[in-house]
């Protein structure tokens, strides 16, 4: 089992002196999964705030391979970079006990949104990588608009609260099921929360052969507005409600890795946000009673297919 | 810094001086609180290092040994994390003048 003070003697693979915001939650996920692995790594990265606060020219915070092309297609990139790696090791150019592993990191609007369909083709193809994507549920990099990330009732610039909306209406998009629906080796949703849990998940991914997706709550103080300070605790609310369950999809089979003895309320999770403030006006009650049933009906059948899978 | 023209840069601007962002002292942004570290009271859980945005934790063989104040930006997520019931670290106030910041 990993500790922390081991974890520290390694050494830095995202360094000092990146832009990212006060009480940032990207460099805390950066900081397990990019441990996870002693193998070289190579990472490319799609347009996010970890993108442009890490690599503002002529400086970068990263010390290991790095490659940024496009918004859209971080995971073809990657996908690209592991084929090269397997012909010139075909071609005996690269030593055949020599490993390589390959990172490809966007953030929640160039996973869900932008970067879905190079996703899906890279899960499809088979490619040996690692997907991780940040969920912020929002795209904060250019100031905070919606992304098909964004839960019922928070407030994002394109979908604002008022007197004539509660802030976003629709659902959130489920993608850790999507990548699982592949059918791929290895598909897992964790908090930074629980540190430890994040780097099993992180080693796994790394481990196996084939695609793996993970799905990464981060914290953006920015857009979800709370104290800065008070980070950690918002994390692991988000995982004792069930707003974000942790849970891993092996080769197809359902497997919850925290259950919370006591399932906290919705309001826990939405009171310290001044995303989803305007939800606690006498007129949006019916908004917050939606968001828990939502939820609950998705912890249930979360359980359920894990159940169904123990059975199996 | 000197900005360098076409002539200089490398083909398809690759960078190869890999972490060199550490030039970047993000401690510059820090207004009105710093944390500060109490050695005696610490345990040694590393929770600090872990959710420090900015790598401010100065780490010295196996033992936390203080703050690196040039990458601080004083969020206060040390302070929060921080496990003893009398916190290792504490945030306190701190006073900027502006014409030493800037000369940084």
């Amino acid at each position: 089992m990993a500790k922390l003070k081991d974890l520290a003697q390694m050494e830095d693979r995202l360094v000092a002196g990146h832009g990212m915001c006060l009480g940032c939650g990207i460099p805390l996920i950066m900081k397990i999964v990019l441990r996870a692995t002693e193998d070289p790594l190579i990472v490319a990265n799609a347009t996010g705030c970890l993108e442009v606060c890490t690599t503002i020219f002529p400086r970068t915070s990263w010390n290991i391979s790095w490659v940024h092309s496009a918004f859209e297609n971080a995971a073809s990139t990657i996908a690209g970079v592991e084929s090269m790696y397997q012909a010139l090791k075909k071609k005996g150019r690269i030593p055949q006990d020599k490993k390589v592993k390959f990172l490809g990191i966007g953030g929640d609007g160039g996973t869900y949104d932008i970067g879905l369909q190079a996703l899906s083709g890279a899960m499809e193809r088979g490619h040996d990588i690692v997907y991780l994507c940040y969920d912020n549920n929002a795209y904060a990099n250019t100031g905070g608009q919606r992304s098909s990330a964004t839960p019922v009732g928070a407030s994002a610039t394109t979908s604002p609260s008022g007197t004539q909306s509660p802030g976003k209406l629709q659902r959130r998009k489920d993608l850790t099921k999507v990548m699982a629906a592949h059918g791929i080796p290895y598909a897992a949703q964790a908090s930074p929360g629980r540190w430890k849990d994040l780097y099993n998940k992180a080693k796994k991914a790394f481990e196996v052969e084939g695609p793996a997706f993970l799905n990464v709550l981060c914290l953006c103080p920015t857009e979800w507005k709370y104290d800065e300070a008070k980070g950690l605790q918002l994390a692991q609310d988000a995982v004792d409600t069930c707003v974000w369950p942790l849970y891993e999809v092996e080769n197809g089979k359902y497997k919850i890795n925290y259950k919370p003895r006591k399932k906290k309320p919705i309001t826990e999770w939405l009171k310290p946000q001044g995303r989803f403030r305007h939800l606690f006006k006498e007129e949006n009650a019916s908004v917050i009673q939606r968001i828990q049933k939502e939820i609950d009906e998705e912890w249930e059948e979360l359980n359920r297919l894990a159940g169904f899978s123990q059975q199996k | 810094m000197k900005k360098e023209t076409w002539k200089e840069l490398t083909l398809g601007t690759i960078n190869l001086n890999a972490g060199n962002s550490v030039q970047n002292l993000t401690g510059t942004w820090r207004s009105g609180k710093k944390p500060q570290f109490i050695e005696d009271k610490c345990i040694q859980c590393f929770f600090c290092w872990l959710y420090c945005p900015h790598h401010a934790i100065e780490v010295q063989g196996e033992e936390v040994k203080g703050i690196k104040y040039d990458y601080c930006t004083g969020c206060g997520m040390c302070s929060e994390v921080c496990p003893p019931k009398e916190k290792a670290i504490v945030m306190v106030k701190e006073e900027i003048k502006l014409a030493e910041r800037s000369s940084k």
